[in-house]
């Protein structure tokens, strides 16, 4: 997020693409309800489903899934018309607005209508409201960025965002929401193939001379040569090119598309180890399996979707055999040839500070005081709760316009509905967790897809109802919920539960430049079951 | 009712808004969650995984033991921690002899620590010579 959860009620209109709020981060999504309630903000919905966001809505677009380039594009079009843009920040803080200007003349309303079904007044209404703003904010998750598109709707946002100057100031911003606890830790700590901690990039000369002097190694064991991601390295697999992998505290098994192809890779790599806390289902394939310990258990630090940086502190002791999972790390280095030594997470930590610019300013020490927001570049820096308010990382912000293209796979006669893919409230990603807690289960038990009741009267199916929901890749028996909340032709499942694991079904396309698959849209085609029976 | 006999100030592992809260521990077991007030992230509040979803860490299924498959598709045998590392250590180091440094990845994890992922990725980078590193939240 450039901007923090508690400046949400300071905006005047929110925009939510694609997020699910209440749903996937619950507590996040209490502030935007107080923005609408309390503080009077207008929240423009822009999602297929009608989420429960949509009863704080004073308008929700919905939109054909995939189609959000469309809606935005055409919002800017409508800008620009009107004459509401940010004269003054284009000029003072941006670069290739004309550019922008020239490739969004063509996205009228009407033709973004006609390719998204949201009509064109709404547009043309939400288009007012955000530019007319004091201040606008921005909110977008997986619902975005699990199209082949992905990474153009971010840049369609940004474009929006820099067009009417609604960036670097108190309820602005562009706000990504990170699933997962520690996503944003993750990335911020080098877990990407392309960069180092601190987003320095592994190709640059510069960068890794620092990392090898830092890490007291010669120069030129640092590989200029950005590495795979986690889709490649399924490909790599089965093209006999990765021939080990470690995981930590993943499960690729229920997470990633198409599943059939991931658990060919991982029957097949030569090597394959595991670190968790249970042995989940890509446990179960494993060479060897090395148990590490939950967050209740362990010291260090996650980094939240606002970009804090927050410790976690142990409070019980871990089962007799476990061991810290940067113990293991530490002895596994050892035994490969490296004279690693640490006291402990905080002295890794301050090593990591050390080499990670945004760290720099950060301790254990001073996290004892509570979260510190980075970049935090001193030791006396307090933090900064919004990015870009006197200029951006890159000097001015650059508009990069974008096309629509359409999903990757449409739906035809064989299959012909989309499916779209989430979370439910009570459970968390691949269900490792929460599925071992019995209260959370009890709430949400069985596999679901949604079913809109136009559909499910020409399915000759009802709630409760056993179907095979099939896709080109494979297909798995789920429970019809039938409900308004999808639009007619598009079904709706999650992907918690291994025994009806959706991401058997889903598109393995990815977005050419993030390399996100295309989650949220496959075609699929449905089939009564009246013979099963579901427990 | 039962009483704490201690409180540890700690952050939800759910999702990335990052709530601050209080386990209530009895004897070794957290017994209540709790929201803290003291932040400017949960103002007090807590979703129904932060406040419920516990039971995961206490639960019998917890692995503890480190687990060998000596081939593929047989049953996983316990192994001592010696014997599990040594193993692990030597068949990386193998592969590495035989096939390059590019032909080990690392997946590291959304759900674990800064220090954790800070350390697997200078496993991956410094030690064993791969940019192949990656996590699963892309997906
Ligand atoms: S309490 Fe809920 S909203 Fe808060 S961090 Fe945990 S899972 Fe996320």
């Amino acid at each position: 997020m450039t901007n923090s959860i508690s400046d949400i009620v300071e905006a005047d209109v929110l925009l939510v693409v694609g997020s699910n709020t209440t749903e996937t981060h619950p507590v996040l999504s209490l502030q935007m309800k107080a923005a609408v309630r309390k503080h009077g903000a207008r929240l423009i919905l822009l999602d297929p489903r009608r989420i429960e966001l949509a009863g704080f809505a004073y308008l929700h677009l919905r939109n054909r899934p995939g189609s959000d380039i469309a809606v935005i594009n055409a919002m800017v079009n409508v800008i620009i018309a009107e004459g509401l843009q940010d004269r003054s920040f284009i000029e003072a803080r941006t670069e290739n607005y004309p550019t922008l200007a020239a490739a969004v003349e063509g996205w009228t309303p009407e033709r973004a209508e006609r390719i998204s079904g949201v009509a064109a007044e709404d547009i043309i209404q939400a288009a007012r409201l955000y530019a007319e703003a004091n201040a606008a904010a921005i909110f977008w998750a997986m619902g975005i960025t699990q199209h082949t598109s992905g990474t153009d709707n971010v840049k369609a946002l940004s474009n929006l965002a820099l067009l009417c100057g609604q960036i670097g100031r108190p309820g602005t911003g562009l706000n990504p929401l990170r699933g997962q606890n520690n996503v944003q830790g993750a990335c911020d700590m080098g877990g990407l193939p392309n960069v180092l901690p601190g987003y320095q990039a592994v190709t640059s000369e510069e960068v890794r001379r620092k990392f090898a002097v830092g890490w007291g190694i010669d120069f030129d064991r640092l590989s200029p040569k950005p590495g795979l991601t986690v889709t490649e390295i399924m490909d790599g697999i089965l093209e006999g090119r990765i021939k080990g992998l470690f995981i930590l505290g993943e499960n690729p098994m229920l997470s990633d598309p198409n599943l059939n192809h991931v658990e060919r890779a991982l029957g097949e790599v030569e090597f394959l180890v595991a670190q968790d806390i249970f042995v989940n289902e890509t446990g179960a394939m494993a060479d060897v399996v090395l148990p590490g310990v939950s967050f209740a258990e362990k010291l260090g630090t996650f980094t939240s979707t606002e970009r804090r940086v927050q410790l976690v502190r142990p409070a019980i002791e871990p089962p007799a055999n476990a061991r810290q999972d940067w113990e293991i790390i530490l002895d596994l280095a050892r035994r490969m040839g490296a004279n690693w030594s640490y006291t402990g997470p905080g002295a890794i930590f301050d090593e990591m500070a050390r080499l990670t610019p945004q760290y720099a300013g950060m301790s254990h020490e001073r996290l004892e005081g509570g979260g510190l927001q980075w970049p935090c570049p001193t030791a006396d820096h307090p933090g900064t709760p919004i990015l870009h308010v006197e200029k951006f990382t890159r000097g001015l912000g650059l508009f990069s316009p974008v096309e629509y293209t359409p999903p990757a796979e449409i739906t035809d006669e064989a299959y012909p509905f989309v499916l779209s893919t989430g979370r439910v409230l009570f459970h968390w990603h691949g269900g490792t967790l929460s599925r071992r807690s019995p209260g959370l289960d009890a709430l949400a038990p069985q596999a679901e897809v949604e079913v809109h009741p136009e559909d499910a009267v020409s399915l000759g199916v009802t709630s409760g109802m056993p179907v095979r929901v099939s896709s080109r890749r494979g297909s798995v028996v789920a429970a019809v919920q039938v409900t308004r909340r999808s639009p007619p032709g598009t079904v709706f499942m999650t992907f918690h539960y291994a025994e009806a694991a959706t991401n058997l079904l889903t598109s393995d396309a990815v977005d050419p430049v993030a390399k996100i698959p295309e989650y949220k849209v496959s075609a699929v085609r449905l089939e009564a079951l009246p013979e099963v029976v579901l427990q | 009712m039962l009483h704490a006999d201690r409180l540890v100030h700690t952050t939800c592992p759910y999702c990335g808004v990052g709530c601050q809260i209080d386990l209530h521990l009895h004897d070794g077991v957290i017994f209540r969650v709790a929201g803290r007030y003291d932040n400017k992230v949960n103002f007090g509040n807590l979703c129904v995984k932060g406040r419920f979803g516990y039971d995961y860490v206490h639960s019998p299924d917890r692995l503890d033991t480190p687990l060998i498959r000596h081939r593929r598709r047989a049953e996983p045998q316990p192994s001592g921690w010696d014997e599990a590392l040594d193993l692990v250590a030597g068949r990386l180091e193998a592969i590495r002899r035989e096939h390059g440094p590019e032909s080990i990845a690392v997946l590291v994890s959304a759900k674990c620590t800064n220090e954790e992922n800070y350390l697997l990725q200078k496993l991956a980078r410094a030690v064993i010579g791969t940019n192949s590193v990656d996590h699963c939240a892309r997906l």
